[in-house]
């Protein structure tokens, strides 16, 4: 039952979460800063952009990295 | 280039790669072990996946198109990260090439080592239950990428009709050539497919978490080109970086010319 548990949550892990967990983590904050940012008079469209330009390179260089 | 084509074609494309995964699948259960049972499973996984669509598919209708666009915006946004990551480390030669021919060959030889088994109607369980697996596994996303990006666009309708007119395209070619589907460019098509995941992404996740694109639904036109400009930058970066193929074939380039002068 345990491994079962275990498994299943293994297999949701690998299907949101992937490879390199800082990307989802970065996703998050990016778009909770969105959120922070759309609630004053400043546009918050240009954020999550943002978030990529960083996210991607530096997973990349994790990935890269690893091999 | 509307934003009704740019969902039709990233579901397409998105779908294309699900569906020939799936295929190889159904081919290896078929080949190696038993086409009834294959076919059985592929039957059952698609009965199943039909329910989940009834089920979901007016659930997800229902939901507030603020918090499902911010939802799936983050999925999406972290799916295509990764599809873009695993695409741009293929394509500097940091990462083995998706090889769908020797992928159906491993799946081949480990279906063939199995024990033969017969349960109630089904001729062989081992190839109903790889068959059943594989195309429930790859069909949920198909489902998911289907429900979400209509939903998002209010158009589940057109959704649906481009993921299943990739499933019938793929799974029809599949059945013509009865081999694994290896003349597909899946490594761009993953490429492309990163891509569009990353760009709806963005638009949806920060339309949910309530900023407002300039330009509304036409930013979504800017941002795919640009996403698509920034990961071919980041592909030349990376071949040139240690590891990559610019620079493994630098080397052999430059051992060639050391050897001929030698």
């Amino acid at each position: 039952m345990v491994r079962r548990i275990k498994a299943f949550g293994a297999f949701w892990y690998d299907f949101v979460i992937g490879d390199d967990w800082l990307v989802a983590a970065g996703v998050v904050i990016a778009l909770a800063l969105t959120y922070a940012l759309s609630r004053t008079t400043v546009p918050a469209w240009w954020l999550l952009p943002l978030a990529l330009a960083v996210l991607l390179p530096v997973s990349l260089w994790r990935g890269a990295r690893k091999r | 280039m509307g934003s009704s084509s740019a969902l039709f074609i990233a579901v397409f494309l998105a779908c294309v790669v699900e569906a020939v995964e799936a295929t190889t699948i159904v081919l290896a259960a078929g080949t190696a072990r038993d086409w009834r049972s294959a076919t059985s499973g592929m039957a059952g996984a698609l009965a199943v996946l039909a329910i989940i669509v009834a089920a979901l598919g007016p659930a997800v209708s229902a939901l507030p198109l603020r918090g499902l666009r911010l939802v799936v915006g983050a999925l999406l946004l972290v799916f295509g990260l990764q599809w873009l990551r695993k695409a741009i480390l293929r394509a500097s030669g940091h990462k083995a090439l998706h090889d769908e021919e020797k992928i159906f060959a491993q799946q081949l030889a480990a279906a063939s080592a199995q024990a033969r088994r017969q349960a109630g109607l089904v001729p062989d369980w081992y190839g109903f239950t790889l068959s059943f697996k594989g195309v429930l596994l790859e069909g949920l996303e198909v489902v998911f990428i289907v429900l979400t990006f209509g939903a998002n666009q209010h158009d589940i309708g057109l959704a649906a009709i481009a993921g299943a007119a990739a499933v019938v395209v793929v799974a029809g070619a599949g059945v013509a050539v009865r081999s694994p589907l290896s003349r597909v460019p899946e490594n761009s098509l993953k490429f492309i497919v990163g891509i569009m995941l990353t760009a709806f992404g963005a638009f949806w996740g920060a339309e949910g978490a309530g900023a407002h694109w300039p330009g509304s639904d036409a930013a979504l036109l800017a941002l795919i080109p640009a996403i698509a400009a920034f990961a071919l930058a980041l592909v030349t970066v990376m071949r040139r970086s240690p590891g990559g193929s610019g620079r493994q074939q630098a080397a052999v380039a430059a051992a060639a010319t050391a050897g001929e002068r030698s």
